[in-house]
């Protein structure tokens, strides 16, 4: 289970691509993970041929678990594949990730999620709320006594409980999902009319007016066993990763005001030569200049590791994408240095659609090596940002005054770099936006 | 093409940018930035949509007047009509 970012514990399998016996390239898409903040097209980076899956579609397991067993081209086979799998680690299919502990520091094999408080898995715990099962009748058959989803599964088959939630994925449109949070309504239960049964806003205000004329008596007792959201399962994910950031990165804070006149000059000309589909926004001005910038001063882009800082010659800018549903996504435009703005402005279009539409692929989570935060368009004229760990550093531009300057700021980590860095580092980016021909 | 057939393609053109807004919520007087949260990607989205659809070029120095869906409407039964 590969680490797809700081505030990512653990992972569910949702399903398999590929089955034993497929051969794989590096970089294909063989399974589709869901982290909790969204669904992930996990890629994997060796290749070779599939030889067993070792975590089923359905479990949830924690970073670092080995989820198959992969012949590796050019490796000579080992062992049977019912071998454990400690006795194959060059074969373990641990996609690479960017975390700084390398996936073989964790004991492999341990596909059994570690034991919860009360020794109940946490994918089994998930299925009871959502099943509506009582923990508390279910006998558990996992390691020392444990409770796991194939328990609560069994425990839902006996004859008296009768389950009524299929599982899978859930088609809901992201406007359904927040009215469905805001008015309580278990997107489980609704039935959808959207394309292909997806649950669309509509849909969900028909259960809700359903609800309120069937009664109120059974309200509490539903509003007791209510699913956790997605909505909350993501603020949890980022409150986690934003507290080890704030608890572990000596933060410093830099801003500076750039005349953003040439680079609006520029940019209204350019969009009057180009084609529609092919029209610029100014933050693809942004994002080149951060991007270049970052190449003259490399202490801001990298990741911070056990060993000390590691500098990454590539740009993989992590964008802040804030949902509609609530909640922020920040996956990465790949190679940023080398990209036109043309080709800036088409992988950008993509990746927000992809990320509104919660299909991202693992590297983009995983490979960010700096991030930048946009918030002038909801109207604020200071960024002051929080670092994603395990990245040093974040750029964050406020709205475009009436006097056409913007205000940039650094939020970097003291560890890695000084202020005097850090401001070489600002002004490099304002001295590339008053070259936009340039860029 | 009369006002019905462009509403019909503008309003084709918005739910397909951004699914989760509902073809009730589209009343005309409805604010594309404050009411439906379309940012300047979206936003850029729909001209580009418009352009596919409709084959009609919109300048950047028209945005400023195209805040709802009555002015997108008013903005091109004046340019195709």
């Amino acid at each position: 289970m590969p680490s797809l970012g700081a505030d990512m514990e653990a992972g569910t399998l949702v399903e398999w691509l590929i089955k034993p016996g497929d051969a794989v390239k590096r970089g294909d898409v063989v399974a589709v993970v869901d982290t909790d903040k969204a669904m992930i097209d996990m890629e994997i980076w060796q290749s070779g041929v599939l030889r067993q899956i070792v975590v089923q579609a359905g479990e949830r397991v924690p970073v670092g678990a080995v989820l198959a067993l992969l012949q590796v081209e050019g490796v000579p086979a080992a062992e049977p594949a019912t071998a454990a799998p400690a006795a194959v680690p060059t074969v373990a299919a641990a996609p690479a990730s960017a975390a700084p502990q390398p996936a073989a520091a964790y004991a492999p094999g341990r596909t059994q999620a570690l034991p919860g408080r009360e020794h109940v898995t946490p994918w089994a715990r998930k299925l009871a709320r959502e099943l509506g099962i009582d923990l508390a009748g279910v006998h558990g058959t996992g390691v020392g006594g444990a409770i796991t989803h194939q328990d609560v599964e069994r425990a839902a088959a006996r004859p008296g409980v009768a389950p009524t939630v299929s599982k899978g994925r859930l088609r809901a449109s992201p406007r359904a999902r927040r009215l469905a949070q805001e008015l309580g309504v278990a997107l489980e239960g609704v039935a959808g009319s959207g394309p292909e049964g997806a649950v669309v806003a509509a849909d969900v205000e028909r259960a809700a007016r359903q609800a309120r004329e069937t009664a109120a008596p059974a309200a509490t007792e539903a509003e007791a066993v209510a699913p956790e959201t997605r909505a909350a399962l993501m603020r949890r994910a980022i409150a986690a990763a934003m507290t080890r950031s704030k608890r572990e990165i000596p933060h410093y804070y830099l801003a500076t005001e750039i005349d953003m006149g040439a680079a609006l000059d520029w940019l209204q000309s350019e969009n009057e030569r180009r084609p529609v589909p092919e029209r610029l926004l100014y933050s693809a001005l942004l994002i080149k200049a951060v991007a270049r910038a970052a190449a003259k001063v490399p202490e801001v882009n990298g990741f911070w590791t056990d060993v000390g800082f590691r500098p990454s010659a590539a740009v993989n800018l992590g964008m802040a994408v804030s949902l509609r549903q609530g909640g922020l996504i920040a996956p990465a435009l790949m190679d940023v240095q080398d990209k036109s703005l043309g080709e800036i402005m088409r992988a950008l279009r993509d990746l927000v659609a992809r990320a509104r539409a919660g299909r991202m692929r693992s590297s983009e989570l995983s490979d960010a090596t700096l991030t930048l935060t946009n918030l002038g368009e909801q109207g604020v004229d200071v960024v002051y940002g929080i670092i994603y760990p395990p990245q040093v550093a974040l750029v964050g531009f406020g709205r475009i005054s009436a006097r056409r300057t913007i205000t940039a700021t650094l939020a970097a980590d003291h560890r890695v770099s000084d202020g005097h860095r850090g401001a070489v580092y600002l002004n490099a980016i304002d001295r590339l936006l008053q070259q936009p021909a340039a860029l | 093409m009369d006002k019905a057939e462009i509403r019909a393609a503008v309003v084709k053109v918005i739910t397909a940018i951004a699914p989760d807004i509902s073809v009730d919520e589209l009343i005309p007087e409805i604010d594309l930035r404050a009411d439906l949260d379309i940012d300047s990607m979206d936003f850029l989205n729909i001209i580009v949509g418009l352009h596919e659809k409709l084959q009609v070029d919109i300048p950047e120095a028209d945005y400023p007047r195209l805040t709802t869906l009555a002015a997108f409407i008013d903005y091109l039964s004046d340019k195709l009509g």
